[in-house]
């Protein structure tokens, strides 16, 4: 299996035996990722980084990646201050940047960019965010997190707060309906997962509950994913504080978990998982943010050819 | 009268050019916009509107003098996938093709999506994957994803 010069757009384009690939790569990765004593798989090679909004931890995660894999790393530096305060296309800067890097990694705030830059570019794209579109490499973190802190294969799974803008959480339910999973909703109406996205889910067999509070799904989830709920989608502040505090993770709500229930959230989080939570043996987020850098390695290995 | 007799007096057959015929019953002036045929054009045109046929109402449209370019086609396919399209020379039907509905537009619609990239200034054309449901034309755009499946006509480049 050869990803060699493929670009990383949308999970859509992975079959489950791509996403086991990956996964078993990453995992091949993540002793590299713990040591932090390096190796140089990809000396030599340079990841053009274009964020054209910000988003720290990914970007991060990404020139770690890099980094620790004895790479470089070229940035675009701020917006205002590049061509692109200028007027320049996003191809013209992807034609550009391509000259000068192995790989581009590319965040942008409109829905279909890295699909764009994937038509211009003669070195892979790897989208790390258009708009309401795809963030794939979130979708692998989340999936690698699953498969390392618990199981991927019939997954019972409670997903929670803002299903319906929430991407992240569209693309985990695609990539696990290859695993057969039991996926639980917990979400206040003005946020629930869309119709078409469970009518997709059920015809693929999934089976798909949508249960009232998170105290009724914790007693039989191996996982719950977290979702930040944005205070901008409520337009009355009092309807979002009753929401926020309706869905809050502490200590009480966990009375009834499983013990091998792990809780994960793509961070950063504001009020929806108390820091009391932190402790206790099910908080999975800080292991998950870690596992972005070793899957990021793997993504960034496979595009560029360093492994098949 | 006979029933033929009736139509031949709505609308007179053309020498040569196009007749537009089974266009979706409302979609006349529609077609008329995507050919670019206002009031101060030249050339006789003739319509039909809510024409009873053996499917119930259709549009026809006859255009003197004026033969159909595939973009032209994809498009009216879009809005009216029924719709045939007869060449006609010497008052003579020489060629009856149904609008092949295709499976791939570009240039043709603009995305509904306003954070789509191919509403910005970017070098590219909008591009759309086309799809039947239950009857109804459904495109999908190539760069956001975003699908439109209710008038199609007011998107039309
Ligand atoms: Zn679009």
């Amino acid at each position: 299996m050869s990803f060699e010069h493929m670009h990383i757009i949308s999970m859509k384009e992975f079959t489950r035996d791509m996403i086991d690939h990956v996964l078993e790569v990453a995992e091949e990765m993540e002793p590299i990722a713990r040591s932090k004593s390096g190796s140089d798989l990809l000396k030599g090679k340079v990841l053009g980084v274009l964020f054209f909004e910000p988003s720290t931890r990914t970007r991060m995660s990404f020139e770690a990646a890099m980094m620790r894999l004895g790479g470089e790393v070229l940035s675009l530096g701020s917006v205002d201050a590049s061509s692109v305060a200028k007027g320049e296309t996003l191809a013209d800067t992807i034609r550009v940047v391509a000259g000068y890097s192995n790989a581009i990694v590319l965040r942008h705030p409109m829905e279909g960019a890295a699909r764009l830059a994937s038509e211009f570019s003669t070195v892979p794209i790897l989208n790390a965010g258009d708009g309401a579109g795809h963030h794939p490499t979130q979708t692998f973190l989340d999936l690698y997190t699953i498969k390392r802190e618990s199981h991927l294969e019939g997954l019972k799974i409670a997903l929670a707060g803002d299903l319906k803008y929430g991407r992240t959480v569209h693309s985990l339910c695609y990539a696990l309906s290859f695993y057969g999973a039991e996926i639980t909703l917990v979400s206040p109406p003005e946020l629930s997962m869309p119709s078409e996205i469970i009518e997709d889910l059920k015809k693929k067999n999934i089976k798909v509950i949508e249960a009232d509070s998170i105290e009724d799904a914790i007693q039989y989830v191996e996982v719950l994913y977290m979702t930040r709920i944005q205070k901008e989608r409520f337009p009355d502040p009092a309807e979002y504080q009753k929401v926020a505090n309706r869905l809050q993770i502490t200590p009480e709500v966990l009375k009834n978990a499983k013990e091998n229930l792990r809780i994960m959230h793509p961070l950063p989080r504001t009020n929806e998982i108390t820091p009391r939570v932190d402790e206790t043996p099910h908080a999975s987020y800080f292991d998950q943010s870690f596992y972005g850098v070793p899957i990021r390695m793997a993504l960034l290995c496979l595009v560029m050819g360093v492994f098949e | 009268m006979s029933e033929v007799a009736k139509k031949e007096i709505r609308v007179q057959p053309i020498c040569s050019g196009t007749v537009i015929d089974h266009i979706t019953a409302g979609q006349a002036l529609n077609v008329l916009k995507i050919l670019g045929i206002t009031g101060t054009s030249w050339g006789i045109v003739s319509i039909l509107i809510n024409a009873p046929s053996s499917y119930g109402k259709k549009d026809v449209v006859k255009i003197e003098g004026r033969e159909l370019v595939s973009s032209e086609v994809d498009k009216i396919s879009l809005i009216s996938p029924g719709a045939t399209i007869n060449i006609i020379r010497d008052y003579d039907v020489q060629e009856k093709n149904q609008v092949g509905i295709p499976s791939h537009v570009e240039g043709v619609v603009k995305c509904i999506n306003p954070n789509c990239i191919s509403n910005s200034n970017e070098p590219i054309e909008s591009k759309f994957d086309v799809n039947t449901r239950e009857g109804k034309i459904e495109l999908r755009c190539g760069y956001c994803e975003r699908v439109i499946c209710e008038n199609i006509a007011d998107h039309l480049l």
